[in-house]
């Protein structure tokens, strides 16, 4: 175990994968020079700018170009700096890269890693802020990874470039200089479609990923003090999600919560909530938690009337196990 | 036509290009007589008129050389080396078919003989081709990538970005844009600002040649030279071809919208009488060529049967090939 960074993380689970397989290959503008958050530094120096390759601003040439590249057998890491940026190549995402295996009747394989940095992070304003994660859910070929630690950001890297699907995968700009303990081993990756538990409850279970999982975790050990007990689950891939777990926690907890940064309508919360709700009728009590349905503003203040707080997640709680079950938590 | 008649020509050659031809074109119409028994469930998007410009293109190449195509993309099919039958197969939607059913007129792709498959995204496969031709410089492979698209793409953003990155990466590439002056059923000059696609691509970094889309002997000689240029990594390079779509946009589309006699007028330039002519006066006998062109669409008449007789594939073939995590089989919604 090393002590590191989400994005060393990262930069060291690519360069392990450039190691293992010599079709691994990342393009994006500026990586060359580490890319927009420093992701790629000092690969290039390793392995040449084929392999760490520049690109023009030409978000549909990166993304389909890693398409084609795709088809003929090569595995692309598609650097779209951002995933607001990934709107300018979304047929190539939507159409291209998650229909090519499909309506080809299985010809096309498109091993490729679309890396799509999401979130609320320093006043970046309306274009630079969005979690649109939920979008990718929605399209049938595509996995929707959502890392919210270091460890797993190496694990499910690595994974998400072994893996022979489109992989949307979305790290968190705000958890880039987060620490974390990461196994060292080459071999360490995290399978795609399992969620982790990041503390055990019985009170209520809270879903979430991403940057979201931190505050939930910080509500979860508010709540304790006061004698709740939350079951959180960092869900970690949107798609597949881990249903398994989640029936799990909720057969026990009887609540659910599912807090996501992004906004509340429409958003991946409503898919598990209704998920739930399906599979055990009136028997679960859920909610979502998501942003109010308006862009992300630069002014702090405004930036921060849109945040799914610790203090939102916990007075939501609170309701849940307090008010709705008459009185007190158990054991408190 | 005095012109023509006296270059040097190669006759067995030309009878090649000349049946396979008639093969696109009676595929073509084969696939229309199956419209009108609505046995088609989707549209076609019919080439004829179109089929020297890809004659005269894929002669050049090798079978593990890779074309891309457009919507209107049987005849590379069919030039690069795909299964008529199972083509026609895929236009019914039936077992057998080229993309087992899934894709249709528009998506018809044939991995195994290095079709990597047409598109029904205008300009889409421009981007998709320069990344497979990235590939194929990565991998340091002896092959090169062929990219068909018509007059309309040249008005999207993928032919940008797609040409630009060709250049900047000096991409193994030929753009082979497929001006049969209609996007959709709008005149594209009347969409089209500036001088021209050759000033376009030539303004991408991308030197372009025109030819006369409807004479396959002048196709495939430019042709030659820009693959042999491609091949001695001079790419990428762009070919500017006008031709004519005889029809419609699709099957269902009687083109109203024509300009009266545009039509009768551009049937005067027709690639097959051309090239016809050309052999009768090369002293190719009638009767020879007339065979040509029945084993064509006797061809066409065998496949469309066989395509009839074939079972429809099953439905759980639906959640085949969607993905591997997270796949439909095994998961719930």
């Amino acid at each position: 175990m090393s002590q590191m960074t989400y994005l060393e993380a990262g930069r060291i689970a690519l360069e392990e994968e450039m190691r293992h397989d010599a079709m691994v290959w990342a393009v994006g503008q500026d990586l060359g020079r580490g890319g927009a958050f420093g992701q790629y530094r000092g690969l290039v120096e390793v392995f040449g700018s084929d392999r760490i390759c520049d690109a023009p601003i030409s978000e549909a040439a990166i993304l389909g170009g890693s398409v084609g590249a795709a088809m003929m057998g090569t595995r692309p890491i598609a650097d779209m700096r951002m995933s607001d940026f990934v709107l300018c190549a979304m047929d190539e995402l939507v159409n291209q890269a998650a229909k090519a295996r499909f309506k080809s009747g299985g010809q096309a394989r498109v091993p490729l890693v679309v890396r799509a940095p999401i979130g609320i992070h320093w006043s970046s304003a309306a274009q630079h802020s969005q979690s649109l994660e939920a979008w990718y859910a929605h399209v049938p070929g595509l996995v929707v990874v959502c890392p919210a630690i270091p460890a797993d950001n190496k694990g499910l890297l690595k994974s998400a470039i072994r893996c022979d699907d489109p992989v949307v995968f979305m790290e968190h700009k705000a958890l880039l200089c987060s620490e974390g303990e990461v196994p060292d081993d080459v071999d360490y990756t995290v399978p795609l479609g399992q969620a982790s538990k990041v503390c055990e409850g019985k009170d209520l279970t809270i879903v979430s990923w991403s940057n979201q999982v931190h505050l939930a975790t910080k509500a979860a050990q508010m709540l304790a003090e006061e004698g709740v007990s939350v079951d959180l689950i960092d869900l970690r891939t949107l798609w597949p999600w881990d249903k398994t777990m989640v029936f799990e926690s909720v057969e026990r907890t009887k609540r659910l919560i599912v807090a996501h940064e992004a906004v509340a309508v429409g958003g991946f919360g409503g898919e598990i909530v209704a998920t739930v709700a399906e599979k055990f009728g009136g028997a679960i009590a859920v909610r979502r938690l998501g942003a109010p349905r308006a862009p992300v503003g630069y002014a702090p203040p405004i930036e921060d009337a849109v945040r799914v707080t610790e203090e939102a997640i916990a007075a939501a709680v609170r309701e849940m196990v307090v008010c709705k079950s008459g009185g007190a938590p158990r054991g408190a | 036509m005095k012109n023509r008649s006296q270059r040097i020509i190669n006759v067995a050659r030309l009878r090649a290009h000349y049946l396979l031809m008639h093969r696109i074109r009676a595929l073509e119409e084969v696939a229309a007589r199956a419209f009108e028994d609505k046995l088609v469930h989707g549209f076609l998007y019919p080439s004829i008129g179109q089929e020297a410009l890809t004659v005269g293109v894929i002669a050049h190449l090798t079978k593990r050389d890779l074309v891309l195509s457009t919507h209107r993309g049987h005849g590379q099919a069919l030039a690069k080396g795909a299964s008529s039958t199972a083509m026609f197969h895929e236009l019914l939607g039936r077992e057998g078919g080229i993309c087992g059913g899934k894709g249709g007129p528009p998506h018809i792709a044939d991995f195994g003989v290095g079709l990597l498959g047409s598109n029904g995204v205008i300009s889409a496969n421009i981007v998709i081709g320069a990344g497979a031709a990235h590939a194929v410089k990565l991998k340091k492979e002896d092959r090169i990538v062929v990219c068909y698209f018509g007059d309309g793409a040249t008005n999207r953003g993928p032919f940008l970005e797609g040409l630009n990155w060709a250049a900047v990466f000096k991409l193994p590439l030929l753009f082979v844009c497929e001006d049969n002056g209609y996007a959709a059923t709008t005149k594209t000059r009347t969409m089209t600002a500036g001088p021209g696609f050759l000033d376009r691509a030539s303004a991408l970094g991308v030197p372009a040649v025109e030819v006369d889309g409807n004479d396959v002997v002048a196709v495939e000689a430019t042709a030659a030279e820009l693959i042999r240029k491609v091949r001695a990594g001079e790419g990428p390079l762009f070919l500017h071809a006008k031709t004519f779509r005889v029809t419609g946009h699709t099957s269902s589309d009687p083109g109203a919208y024509r300009p009266k006699g545009e039509v009768e007028a551009a049937k005067a330039h027709d690639p097959i009488a051309r090239l016809r002519e050309l052999l009768i006066g090369a002293g190719v006998a009638v009767d020879v060529l007339d065979a040509d062109k029945a084993s064509a669409y006797a061809e066409m008449d065998a496949a469309y049967r066989s395509a009839r007789e074939a079972a429809f594939p099953a439905a759980r073939m639906a959640f085949v090939d969607v993905q591997d995590v997270g796949s439909p089989l095994v998961e719930a919604f």
